[in-house]
């Protein structure tokens, strides 16, 4: 299953990676490959190989955690698993292919490092993989599994579905996998098809007992990750991949964290309110603009960030204000998480809205390769949802 | 010994594992040894100038002729065995030379579980009137779960299935909990949330049973690679039967422990059935044990009717996980003789008389009874009189546990997550709303208060 997943990483993901693999083993090694290589980071690359269908903002730069570094969205990763390495010596990282610095460079330098014990291969078995993590957790290791790409996470649903998720439940808290984290890479890549594509987070919403997390970019992948780690609870971490190098910002080097089951609200306003997550929040940002100038609608856009336990109260409270909403995810809409949100914003908010909520989704198709203009909710389709949302 | 790792000598390897295995040989530990370092450490090291294979891999010679490897299902890896069905011991050499002292404790742990299961399976017919929902015997099988508990040191954490209970019970878990798990009343450590039979215990280093087959073999070879890394000289053991070894969970398990060198005993309980399955349908190699091998994995079968040579491999599987960093198979044959669970009537897909050899003829507990009373160490009195006495311990428990509350309800809602989410305190408080308003049509009076 991997293995299709590798071919076609090669073929077409990132080809900019893997000549950076070979740059980075010939000229340096262990931590120097800690440090940030510029031109690797570079959003026109992204654009260039696939008109991309958002642009990046970076968030402004974090002050309050002390010093800061330009970073992407995989250097960011690298530096959240680095400072966890660094503070808790039972920590240990392992899936398919971490060991020379995963496909997607999350791990490089990381073995070099703290040494192959602690970042290593595992054969290639989702279950094993996921099964393992569980077990080093429950033996009290603080456990780091990666899964090559979400789309190849499902062989491990039931270790994730009955087993990681119920151990505390079940064993009336004798025993518990909370110190386990599984990252995987999630979401469109521009070409990805069916199998490197998939946003799976609407499978593991409807399991109580984990967490769901997927941050917007390098800053808040790096606090919500630490905070996955540090949890006493099993989570799932996604990671956008496209924008693993497109999304570049300064951030901080220390470790900090940003809390979970907590959505931000990123721009406020008044007549309709906007939801999404991960790469979508890119695609809201610029339709809030374009409604800003084309209708003369203010949008208040809220990033959920965690979609399990999600936070019920920052969403409610805007819809109460603004009386409209609309929800965006990547996934197909039936059974999407955004089903989720509007049943529950409807109950809640009942007597404030003003107009039917608008779910703007993947379709209920596979997700498919060259048709993936067509298929993603862009900022057209999202633009167009809130006319109709304004004018109901 | 680099030939050692051909296909085409696999099951060579298993009788040489099995000799040495059983010899205990500290010689030929070196040997087996220096074979893991060229064989499983090592990826085979790229040289052209040499006229033999260069694949990476695999370590093997070219042959000039087209051979299939055959597997060898007739005469399997042989079954290790210390006595005889009359409780004799047949190599003097094999002998653990366990103190009487052990010898008695084995044996009682033995009946008082089988006394237990009787008492909540059988003569108190309490599963089927509805006072317990579910239960699972261990008839045929005490014989493995004592003697491999007994070769364990009490920190090794245990991961089972579900047909281990005679491993707590070694460990002494209280007859009291073992009830209170089944009745899920308010002494469950495991809060009454899971069926009968979902043992657990933190203070013992059992792992909560789980229903889903096999998902504890690759969880036991994670928690053994963390307890290698700790240092500490622990080892984790595994128990599954044949039927979950066929799950892709099992590959694995025993796939990341071979690779990952974890000090780990992999325990399987071959009992011929899985619910109604018989084994050939299971799988056409020769068991679970010859699997091992392929894995790169020292892998041994014993009688599991023979408590000595249960307690022997595990033993020395024990000794040598922790002291190389690599996981051992065990593949115990014995016979399911109890139904597979309260839910199930086997003579639908098995004879009477079948289940009467082994009951009568072949089990593990008359083994050991033979054993002890040629050594004058056990009478017919002594028999009485324990029967007596741990069928009032086991009536005592079960009449205190049924007699006990259910938890509270409010234990619906915690341990979801560590900490209780604002969704779920929201959920709690309308679940009471709720019952406040329809109390007559709940059981209220049941429940702790």
């Amino acid at each position: 299953m991997a293995a299709a997943a590798r071919f076609l990483l090669r073929g077409a993901v990132s080809k900019a990676s893997i000549a950076n693999v070979n740059v980075g083993a010939q000229s340096s090694f262990g931590i120097t490959l800690l440090r940030l290589s510029p031109n690797c980071s570079s959003k026109t690359k992204t654009q260039r190989r696939n008109a991309a269908h958002f642009t990046y903002h970076p968030d402004p730069v974090p002050t309050e955690y002390g010093p800061t570094t330009k970073m992407n969205l995989f250097q960011s990763v690298t530096s959240a698993l680095d400072n966890t390495l660094a503070s808790d010596p039972t920590a240990v990282i392992f899936g398919e292919d971490v060991a020379f610095g995963g496909v997607f460079r999350c791990t490089v330098g990381l073995r070099d490092k703290y040494g192959k014990d602690r970042v290593f291969n595992t054969p290639l078995c989702e279950q094993g993989i996921v099964g393992f993590g569980i077990g080093a957790a429950v033996a009290g290791a603080t456990a780091i599994a990666e899964i090559q790409f979400a789309d190849y996470i499902y062989p491990a649903f039931d270790q994730i579905v009955n087993e990681a998720a119920k151990y505390r439940y079940r064993s009336g808290n004798l025993f518990d996998c909370g110190n386990l984290t599984i990252r995987a890479p999630w979401g469109c890549v521009g070409h990805g098809s069916l199998y490197h594509s998939q946003s799976p987070e609407a499978f593991f919403a409807h399991c109580p007992g984990i967490k769901v997390v997927i941050p917007r970019g390098p800053v808040q992948c790096k606090g919500l990750l630490l905070s996955c780690i540090a949890d006493q609870n099993p989570c799932i971490f996604f990671e956008p991949k496209i924008l693993y190098r497109a999304a570049v910002e300064q951030v901080p080097t220390d470790a900090y964290t940003i809390p979970l089951s907590q959505a931000e609200v990123i721009q406020e306003g008044s007549d309709v309110t906007l939801v999404a997550w991960g790469t979508q929040i890119h695609v809201l940002r610029e339709v809030a603009n374009m409604a800003q100038e084309k209708l003369g609608v203010s949008c208040e856009l809220i990033d959920l960030q965690t979609i399990l336990p999600w936070d019920t109260e920052t969403v409610c409270k805007s819809v109460a204000k603004t009386g409209r909403l609309l929800i965006s995810h990547e996934a197909p809409i039936t059974g999407g998480f955004a089903a989720e949100i509007s049943s529950t914003v409807q109950e809640e908010c009942f007597l404030n809205l003003e107009a039917p909520i608008a779910r703007v989704c993947g379709y209920d198709t596979p997700f498919p390769h060259i048709f993936e203009p067509f298929y993603i909710p862009d900022k057209w389709k999202c633009f167009d949802a809130i006319k109709k949302l304004i004018s109901y | 010994m680099a030939t050692l790792n051909s296909i085409k000598n696999m099951y060579g390897i298993c009788s040489h594992v099995i000799r040495q295995t059983t010899g205990l040989r500290a010689a030929k530990l070196i040997q087996q040894r220096a074979f893991r370092v060229n064989g499983a450490l090592r990826q085979q090291p790229f040289d052209s100038s040499e006229e033999k294979p260069q694949f990476p891999g695999a370590s093997a010679e070219f042959i000039d002729h087209l051979e299939f490897i055959q597997p060898n299902v007739i005469s399997g890896i042989p079954v290790y065995r210390v006595m005889d069905r009359a409780g004799k011991i047949i190599n003097p050499s094999e002998d653990p030379q366990l103190s009487k002292e052990q010898v008695l404790n084995f044996y009682q742990k033995m009946t008082l579980l089988n006394t237990m299961i009787l008492t909540v399976s059988e003569t108190g017919d309490s599963n089927l009137d509805g006072r317990i929902s579910f239960y699972m015997t261990n008839y045929g099988e005490e014989g493995t779960h004592i003697g491999s508990a007994a070769a364990l040191d009490p920190r090794d954490l245990v991961f089972g299935q579900y047909r281990e209970a005679g491993v707590l019970m070694y460990r002494g878990f209280p007859l009291d909990l073992f009830m209170a798990q089944c009745y899920a009343n308010v002494d469950d450590l495991g809060k009454g949330r899971q069926m009968p039979v979902h043992y657990g215990s933190k203070d013992l280093n059992f792992v909560t049973i789980s229903s889903p087959l096999a998902t504890q073999i690759p969880q036991a070879a994670g928690a053994a690679y963390a307890a290698k890394r700790e240092n500490t000289n622990r080892a984790v053991i595994c128990y599954f039967g044949e039927g979950a070894a066929s799950e892709g969970d099992a590959h694995a398990g025993f796939n990341f422990s071979a690779t990952l060198e974890c000090p780990l005993i992999f325990f399987c309980r071959n009992n011929g059935y899985a619910i109604s399955t018989p084994t050939n349908e299971q799988y056409r190699g020769d068991g679970i044990a010859a699997r091992g091998p392929g894995y790169g994995m020292m892998s041994i079968r014993v009688d599991g009717n023979d408590v000595f040579a249960v307690y022997n491999a595990t033993k020395e599987a024990r000794r040598r996980a922790v002291a190389e960093n690599q996981p051992f198979l065990i593949e115990a044959m014995t016979y399911r003789i109890g139904h597979h669970s309260t839910s199930d009537d086997s003579s639908a897909y098995r004879s009477v008389d079948e289940v009467n050899y082994w009951d009568k003829q072949d089990h593990p507990i008359s083994r050991l009874r033979h054993y002890m009373t040629a050594r004058s160490w056990w009478s017919e009195e002594d028999e009485r009189s324990w029967r007596k006495q741990s069928r009032k311990m086991v009536m005592e428990a079960f009449e205190k546990a049924e007699k006990r509350h259910k938890p509270h309800p409010d234990l619906m809602f915690s341990d979801v997550y560590e900490e209780m989410t604002p969704n779920l305190v929201k959920q709690k408080e309308a679940m009471w709303r709720h019952v406040q308003q329809y109390k007559e049509h709940y059981p209220l009076d049941a429940y702790a208060k």
